[in-house]
């Protein structure tokens, strides 16, 4: 006997442990029935739950009690029971609410995607691209901000959060010393530090990566490129603060950034100090690993060194030559 | 005259001191429990009389009391939620301005039987002059050996405490009142765990209504048994109903469940009728959040019973037809009353008031909002109609809290009644900035069963 | 984002304190914080409305980060980040209290007073704001004036007349 319980998502059964989430059962099967997840982040705790993006309809709540859940459920918030069975993408209801939440989240997103440092690593853009629909039908002004900088390094875009609570988490269990926080109410809400403050700390700069949208930044890469212009090489350094282990975005021969290593999910692995992030650009400081791997569905793979030829290129000499330099190009480290 | 189980002695001069609300029964019940019952006792009895929480859910409260967790070595908290503010409800005004030591009695009672060593009374920040009351009532009461150590000789020590909110309506919601209570932002907790598990300060904790705490008294004083036979079916025993709007005699009045609306409109005990002649045009039953019914249909069910006020009879037609018996907050509408206007001034507030924690509610009330006051002031257009129906539909049962139904449905309930005269501000807009829609056909008999379920 | 340009030095008086301390001791131990919304409302008793100097001087006191207590201190309604008039006129602007005319009071009120909703007279003495539901419905409209949010029911543009004369007098 197993202590595990048994869950079925979209049809697929898989055993997980007691107490975990619909949403983390879901990873541990992957592939297109994860729910997408804007605010809920696994290395923080209490996270999630706000986006309403994982929303799930629970058909059967359990072998001891069978009743289907009156309400879709937030599923990186709603934890497993023995013979539950939950519907995600084969559930029109919840593809039909996932649609009005993203349609709600653009509602007030500002659109300027063409201006945006996070544009291509975007969580908004890719909810919006999977889930959403082409169109507003939203005829008001957008709430604005004014852009504020909380520190040298970081930069607060409020026009284009989403109010994940993220950032608020990681500055509350990463750092030691919270100054910034969700100030006013409703859709009057927003993350600030209230009086000018920079946010000083050895770990502050993860705000940054665990920001779903462009609203953190970091402002050593400002405006420098585009990320899927940029190559993404893991590497590691013995560092006193952090375990040193890191994302170099090469462009060319330079490092342009550096962030956490980030997973299928978006999450980085490991938080990583602002020694690491912001000082630390040159090539000889990091010892390099090899190639991240990133989704080949990712816009950033469009321009990725981990690039295939196609058959039909590597079996047709003249179709080799006329790619050689694009290839050369990346697979150069 | 109907029986009062609560406000029987809000009429007797000084009633809201401790001297004469004891020369008039009070604290009866404390004796009662502390002396001669356990505190499980108190529970059998409260689950015996059948009452419902009577803050807007309507859940038993004697379940929701067996419920609490009883960790050993763990404090458990009773809170008793005065953060009054779902628009067209003020009976838990009324009850702690004129009779305060009953809901002190309620809540040494509650508390003995929940085994709170330590209780709160979380009152809206607005009532200031409330608080006050209730701070001097409990020194009253501790004074008279009430509340403190050993209370009675029992054994039993309580402390009571007011604590006041800060203006956020979100803060009814009972786990938004627990993060308040914490001092905290009013964001509501995403549940599980339920706060019967973990509520103020990761103990289990029960949050009740004062009305609901009011009526554990005398539930205790004559028995369970003795309420259940107040009332009507599953609602039993006694509800101050606030009423307000187009009335002749606005107030609070306490009505056995089971009254037809009718009756308590129009009669001279209870509502007196519409005020200034005017006839009634729509009614919302349960307070802002409930669903807005036409005159017809706020006096007849859709089968033709007469409409009672009761749980089950308010919400007989499910949302279709229906409505529900909320917190008690009666308002009505005269003829002159444009229903566009209420819908945005309501939509207004819950725009206002969402804690802004989870994405429907934080952005779908402000949406709901701006496209009402654009129909509501002559820019509106037909599609609108479908757009606030379905972003209301994008909000309901996909939000942390139950706000996001409750800006919702007055939406949704407005446009399934009255979709005529939204459209009529649509089409005649130069002439709805100057007069209303006016009557209709609102108070006409009603229809047949199957074309009302058509339309 | 608020920029301080001007910071002012404030001291909380001894009386004002002795009254924290008595607040602090309805919590459990260690639960301090729990003492935030009553020290606001003592705080914006005393001074007015809740200034960035008073909120940080409320985090020392309860010993918690100041951006906890500008969170919750923005979060509700009832508290002022800016000064207001010596009176501060909150009428009710929801649904019950316009069935019965809330909404002329609200436009009496800006012209008697001569200013616009949320600002505050020259001579410093007024300001007025339309609020969400106050729980007085039975009573409409109403308004309250804090800091002891005194209510006036059933109101009329007489009464409103009569209520502000005798503020005035009362300066």
């Amino acid at each position: 006997m197993s202590d595990k319980v048994k869950v079925t998502i979209d049809g697929i059964t898989v055993e997980v442990e007691p107490g975990t989430s619909i949403l983390n059962a879901a990873r541990q099967i992957g592939g297109d029935i994860v729910p997408p997840a804007m605010c809920y982040y696994s290395k923080l705790e209490g996270s999630g739950g706000k986006c309403r993006t994982c929303l799930v309809k629970v058909s059967k709540g359990s072998e001891k009690d069978p009743r289907p859940m009156p309400k879709l459920v937030a599923s990186c918030r709603t934890g497993v029971m023995d013979g539950m069975e939950v519907q995600n993408i084969t559930s029109p209801e919840v593809i039909e609410a996932r649609k009005g939440v993203v349609e709600i989240l653009l509602i007030n997103h500002p659109l300027d995607c063409p201006v945006c440092d996070q544009a291509g690593e975007c969580h908004l853009q890719d909810l919006s691209f999977e889930h959403g629909v082409a169109d507003t039908r939203y005829e008001f002004d957008r709430r604005t901000f004014e852009k504020i900088d909380i520190g040298d390094k970081i930069q607060l875009h409020m026009t284009r959060c989403i109010l994940c609570y993220r950032c608020v988490y990681v500055a509350d269990q990463i750092t030691d010393n919270r100054v910034h926080g969700i100030l006013g109410r409703g859709d009057a809400s927003e993350i600030s530090t209230y009086i000018e403050k920079a946010i000083e700390n050895d770990f502050s700069g993860n705000v940054i990566d665990v920001c779903p949208v462009g609203a953190l930044t970091d402002k050593t890469f400002r405006f420098k490129n585009r990320v899927w212009f940029t190559k993404p090489v893991d590497a590691h350094r013995d560092c006193p603060k952090c375990k040193g282990k890191v994302t170099l975005w090469y462009k060319g021969e330079e490092v342009l950034r550096v962030t956490g290593r980030k997973d299928q999910f978006g999450e980085v692995e490991d938080f990583i100090c602002n020694t690491c992030r912001f000082d630390t650009k040159n090539t000889s400081d990091w010892v390099i690993e090899g190639p991240r791997h990133i989704s080949h569905t990712s816009v950033i793979s469009s321009n990725h060194y981990e690039m295939t030829l196609l058959p039909v290129i590597k079996e047709n000499p003249i179709l080799m030559e006329a790619n050689k330099i694009e290839f050369d190009r990346a697979t150069k480290v | 005259m109907a029986r009062k189980l609560l406000l029987g002695n809000i009429n007797v001069p000084g009633i809201h001191t401790f001297d004469v609300y004891r020369q008039h029964g009070g604290y009866r019940a404390v004796e009662k429990a502390l002396k001669t019952m356990t505190p499980d006792a108190v529970v059998e009895e409260v689950k015996t009389s059948g009452l419902r929480g009577r803050g807007g859910a309507g859940f038993p409260t004697g379940m929701k009391w067996s419920f609490l967790a009883k960790p050993e070595g763990r404090e458990r908290y009773l809170v008793c939620n005065a953060d009054e503010s779902e628009p067209g409800t003020f009976k838990d005004r009324y009850l702690m301005t004129h009779i305060p030591h009953l809901l002190i009695e309620g809540m040494i009672v509650s508390s003995f039987a929940l085994g709170a060593k330590t209780s709160y009374i979380y009152v809206r920040g607005e009532m200031m002059p409330q608080i006050r009351i209730l701070e001097r009532a409990i020194a009253e009461a501790k004074n008279a050996g009430f509340l403190g150590k050993n209370i009675l000789g029992s054994g039993y020590d309580l402390e009571l405490y007011v604590q006041p909110g800060g203006g956020a309506y979100i803060c009814g919601e009972e786990t938004a009142l627990i993060e308040s209570l914490e001092g905290k932002r009013g964001n509501p907790r995403i549940k599980p765990p339920f706060p019967a598990i973990s509520g103020v300060w990761a103990c289990p904790t029960v949050v009740n209504n004062v009305e609901t705490i009011a009526a554990v008294v005398p539930i205790i004083n004559d028995g369970g048994e003795e309420y259940a036979k107040v009332g009507n079916g599953r609602s039993t025993g006694t509800k101050l109903i606030s009423a307000s709007g187009n009335l002749n005699k606005p107030g609070v009045y306490e009505i056995e469940l089971g009254l037809p609306v009718e009756e308590f409109i129009y009669s001279e005990e209870y509502c007196g009728g519409i005020a200034n002649g005017k006839r009634l045009k729509a009614v919302v039953a349960g307070g802002s959040s409930v669903p807005i019914l036409p005159a017809n249909l706020i006096l007849k069910t859709i089968n033709g019973q007469p409409r009672l006020m009761s749980y089950e009879s308010l919400s007989d037609g499910g949302f279709q037809t229906g409505s529900m018996l909320g917190s008690g907050g009666f308002i009505a509408f005269d003829e002159d009353q444009c229903i566009v206007r209420n819908t945005w001034n309501f939509a207004r507030f819950y725009h206002h008031e969402s804690c802004g924690q989870c994405s429907p509610c934080r952005e779908g009330t402000g949406w709901m909002e701006k496209v009402l006051h654009n129909l509501e002031n002559g820019h509106g257009k037909m599609s609108d109609i479908d757009l606030l129906v379905d972003v209301s539909k994008k909000i309901e049962g996909n939000t942390i809290c139950p706000l996001g139904d409750a800006a919702a449905w007055p939406v949704a309930s407005a446009i399934r009644h009255f979709r005529d005269e939204f459209e009529w501000h649509i089409t005649n807009s130069k002439t709805a900035m100057e007069q209303n829609y006016g009557l209709a056909n609102y108070a006409d008999p009603l229809p047949k069963l199957e074309e009302a379920i058509q339309n | 984002m608020l920029s301080v340009t001007e910071h002012k030095e404030i001291e909380f008086s001894a009386n004002l304190i002795s009254k924290f301390e008595e607040i602090v001791t309805r919590y459990p131990e260690g639960k301090q914080k729990s003492a935030l919304l009553p020290v606001l409302h003592l705080v914006q008793a005393e001074y007015g409305w809740i200034s960035p100097e008073a909120m940080d001087k409320i985090a020392a006191f309860l010993q918690i980060q100041a951006i906890e207590v500008y969170e919750v201190a923005t979060f509700y309604t009832m508290f002022f980040m800016r000064p207001q008039g010596k009176f501060v006129l909150e009428v009710c602007r929801t649904g019950p209290c316009c069935l019965v005319g809330a909404e002329k009071i609200m436009h009496h009120i800006e012209k008697t007073l001569g200013v616009k909703e949320g600002e505050v007279t020259a001579d410093g003495n007024f300001s007025w704001r339309g609020v969400e539901c106050l729980a007085a419905c039975g009573m409409a409209p109403v308004l309250q004036i804090g800091p002891e949010y005194t209510f006036y029911e059933n109101l009329t543009e007489d009464s409103v007349d009569k209520l502000i004369e005798n503020l005035k007098n009362k300066i």
